[in-house]
C-alpha cells in the first residue's frame, strides 16, 4: 500500500476516457454557447456570423456527451434510471438536488434542447433550411431564449469540477478550485476554437479580436485558478500526487496552453493587432472586416488555438488521471 | 419518526466488531458470500494470494463484503501473549523483539450521513427502517459516482456486472427477525448485532474493562455520532490507531462540502462572465 493509498482509505473510481473527453465537450459546448450569445446580444451585425459559428459549435461538441456518459456506465441500457426512479412504489422523477451528477444530468437535458433549438434557429437564418435569410427567434423572447442557454451552458461547463470535489479521493477533495478551473479552461477552449473555425467561415474573423482579447483574459483567470488550486492542495500534501511525474508533461500542456493568451496581454494589453477599428463595424461593412483580418496569420489562428485546446484536454487528464 | 424518515422506523440495528476477540478464522468472510452468493474475489485461477501475510482478502470491495484484516506489529516480547508452549534454547529476553497480531473483520460501516447514498442519482442506494444502507441491484445503473464518495473506500464496482455492490447488513436475513450471516458465523462473538444504543452501551463497558485490564491502547472507532459521517452503525473496537486497521482516522461525509463547491464555482462563474463582458465590452471603446 502505497502512502497516499494509507493517507486516503478511499477506492479510485475508475473514470477514465470517456469521462475526459465528455469533460472536455462539455466546456466546449457550454463555453462556445455562452460567447454565441454575447455576440448576438451585443447587437452588432458584424459579430452575427461568429455568433452562429459558436451555436453550431455548441451543438455538434455536445452531440456525443450523452454517447459518452451512457458508454461509461456499468449497465448502459438503464440510463434512463438516472431520470426516472425505477424504485418499486415510488414511480416519478428521479431529481436529487444534493448531488452534482443527478443535477448535470437534468442540467445537460435542458441545456441539450437550448443548444438544439439555437442550433436549428442558426441554420434558419443562414438560409439552410426554408429559404434564405430566414428570421430567428427575434425580440425579448429570443434575447431571454439565448439569455437562460447562456447559464445553463455556464454550468454545464463548470459542474463537473463540483461533481468530483464531492468524493473523498486525494486531490479532488482538497480543494475547492475545481469547478472554476474547469470553467474557465473550457471558456478558454471555446474561444480558441472558434477563432480556429473561423478558417472556414470567414464571414466570422470579423469577430476574432473579441475572441483573442477574451482568451487572454480567461487565461489569466485560469492562471490564478490553478494557483488557488495549488494553494489549497499544500496543507494536505497531495501536490505531489497531481504533479508527479508523468502527469507533470500533462501539465506542461496545459501551461504551454496558457501561452497565447498570457503572452497576448503581456506584450499588447487587451488591443488585438489586425482588429479592424471599431468604426469599420459599426457601418457593418462585412468585406473592410475580412480584408483586414486576413493580416492575422496562421500563427495566431492556427497554431495558437490548437495549443490552447490540447492545454485544455491536458488539464482535465492531468486532474482526472494522476489520482486513480 | 426517526433520522432515517421511516414513520414506522424499527429501532437502528448495527453490528460492534469488538477486535480484540478476533481469532482471524474468517468464518465471517465465508458466511457472507454464501448466503450473499457473493463471487469469488479475483481471477477464480490464480486464488488472488497476497503474498504478503494470511490477509489474503486485501479490503473491501464489491466481491469482499467482510474482509478480516490481519495487521503483523514488531512489539517488545513482553507484550506477546505466551502459549505456554515447550520450546528449547536460552530463556528469551524481556527487550526482545516479538510480533504481535492485530486482526480486525472490517465491513460497510452503515454511516448515519452516508456519502455513497448522497451522491447517487438514481436511488438505487436506500436507507432501510433498519436505518442500513442498502443497494438495489435492478435500480442501479452502475454511474460508479458512489464508488470515489465513499470516504472508507468499501463500495466498489463489479467489474464483469458493471454494478456497485457492498454489505446489505444481511437486509433479507434481519427483516425476518435472523441474524446477518457473519455474526451468526463467528465463533468467538467479535461480530456482535443487535440495537445500536445496546451495541454502544455494551462497546463502552468492554472498552472499560479492557482499560481496567491494562489494555489501555483499547479504543472505539466509530462509536461517535458526532464525527465526520455522523457516527457509523457498524463500528469497532480497536487495540492500535485506526491507520494501523487501514482505517481512516478522520472519515468525513463530502457532500458536507457541497454548499460551499457551490458558492466557489458560483464565485468563478462571476468571474469568468466578468471576463466575458470586459472583452466584449472592449471593442466598443
Ligand atoms: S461506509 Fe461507504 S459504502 Fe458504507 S454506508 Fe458509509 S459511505 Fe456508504
Amino acid at each position: 500500500m502505497t502512502l497516499a493509498q494509507a493517507q486516503h482509505f478511499v477506492a479510485p473510481p475508475h473514470w477514465t476516457w470517456y469521462i475526459l473527453f465528455y469533460f472536455f465537450v462539455a466546456g466546449i459546448s457550454g463555453g462556445s454557447y455562452l460567447i454565441a450569445t454575447l455576440f448576438r446580444l451585443r447587437g452588432d451585425r458584424a459579430d452575427e456570423p461568429a455568433a452562429r459559428l459558436g451555436y453550431y459549435v455548441a451543438f455538434v461538441a455536445l452531440l456525443p456527451a450523452p454517447i459518452l456518459l451512457t458508454l461509461d456506465l456499468g449497465k448502459p441500457l438503464r440510463f434512463w434510471h438516472m431520470m426516472w426512479n425505477t424504485t418499486p412504489g415510488e414511480p416519478g422523477l428521479n431529481f436529487k438536488y444534493w448531488s452534482p451528477m443527478s443535477v448535470g444530468v437534468w442540467a445537460l437535458l435542458l441545456f441539450g434542447v437550448f443548444a438544439t433549438v439555437s442550433f436549428l434557429e442558426s441554420l434558419v437564418r443562414d438560409g439552410k433550411l426554408g429559404r434564405p435569410g430566414g428570421r430567428g427567434l427575434d425580440g425579448v423572447f429570443g434575447r431571454v431564449f439565448i439569455t437562460v442557454g447562456a447559464i445553463l451552458g455556464l454550468f454545464i461547463a463548470g459542474y463537473t469540477g463540483v461533481l468530483l470535489a464531492v468524493s473523498n479521493q486525494p486531490v479532488w477533495s482538497d480543494t475547492w478550485a475545481l469547478g472554476g478551473l474547469f470553467l474557465a479552461s473550457g471558456l478558454s477552449g471555446s474561444a480558441a476554437m472558434l477563432v480556429l473555425l473561423q478558417r472556414a467561415r470567414p464571414a466570422a474573423r470579423a469577430s476574432e479580436g473579441t475572441l483573442v482579447r477574451s482568451e487572454r483574459l480567461y487565461a489569466v483567470l485560469e492562471l490564478a485558478l490553478i494557483v488557488i488550486f495549488v494553494v489549497t492542495l499544500i496543507p494536505d500534501g497531495t501536490l505531489g500526487i497531481v504533479f508527479g511525474f508523468p502527469w507533470l508533461l500533462l501539465w506542461l500542456v496545459a501551461f504551454a496552453g496558457l501561452v497565447p493568451g498570457i503572452a497576448g496581454l503581456l506584450t499588447s494589453g487587451l488591443t488585438v493587432r489586425g482588429e479592424p477599428a471599431a468604426a469599420h463595424r459599426q457601418s457593418g461593412s462585412g468585406g473592410t472586416a475580412v480584408a483586414a483580418a486576413e493580416r492575422t496569420s496562421v500563427m495566431t489562428s492556427v497554431a495558437m488555438p490548437v495549443l490552447v485546446l490540447l492545454g485544455v484536454l491536458a488539464l482535465r487528464a492531468a486532474i482526472i488521471f494522476s489520482i486513480q | 419518526m426517526s433520522e432515517s424518515g421511516y414513520a414506522d422506523a424499527q429501532p437502528r440495528m448495527g453490528f460492534f466488531t469488538d477486535t480484540s476477540v478476533c481469532i482471524g478464522c474468517k468464518a465471517c468472510e465465508v458466511a457472507c458470500k454464501e448466503w450473499n452468493l457473493v463471487p469469488a474475489a479475483g481471477d477464480a485461477s490464480d486464488m488472488d494470494l497476497l503474498g504478503l501475510s494470511y490477509d489474503n482478502t486485501g479490503d473491501l470491495g464489491a466481491n469482499s463484503w467482510r474482509h478480516v484484516a490481519f495487521v503483523e506489529q514488531q512489539v517488545p516480547a513482553s507484550r506477546v501473549d505466551n502459549l505456554g508452549m515447550p520450546a528449547i534454547g536460552a530463556p528469551e529476553q524481556e527487550d526482545e523483539a516479538g510480533v504481535r497480531w492485530l486482526m480486525s473483520s472490517d465491513v460497510c460501516k452503515h454511516c448515519t450521513h452516508a456519502a455513497c447514498l448522497d451522491v447517487c442519482p438514481t436511488g438505487a442506494l436506500f436507507r432501510t427502517e433498519f436505518d442500513t444502507v442498502v443497494v438495489q441491484p435492478d435500480i442501479c445503473n452502475g454511474c460508479g459516482y458512489c464508488v470515489p464518495a465513499c470516504p472508507y473506500g468499501v463500495i466498489e464496482k463489479r467489474e464483469e456486472d458493471g454494478r456497485a455492490f457492498k454489505c446489505t447488513l444481511c437486509y433479507d436475513r434481519i427483516g425476518d427477525g435472523l441474524e446477518p450471516a457473519c455474526a451468526q458465523a463467528c465463533p468467538t462473538d467479535s461480530i456482535q448485532y443487535g440495537e445500536l444504543d445496546e451495541l454502544r452501551e455494551r462497546a463502552e463497558l468492554r472498552k472499560q474493562a479492557l482499560h481496567d485490564d491494562g489494555v489501555t491502547e483499547a479504543r472505539l472507532y466509530g462509536d461517535d455520532p458526532d464525527d465526520g459521517v455522523g457516527g457509523d452503525g457498524a463500528f469497532f473496537l480497536l487495540l492500535d490507531e485506526p491507520e494501523a486497521y487501514g482505517l481512516p482516522p478522520d472519515p468525513v461525509v463530502t457532500t458536507r462540502d457541497l454548499p460551499a463547491m457551490w458558492r466557489r464555482a458560483g464565485a468563478a462563474a462571476l468571474g469568468v462572465a466578468a471576463a466575458v463582458v470586459a472583452s466584449f465590452a472592449g471593442a466598443r471603446r
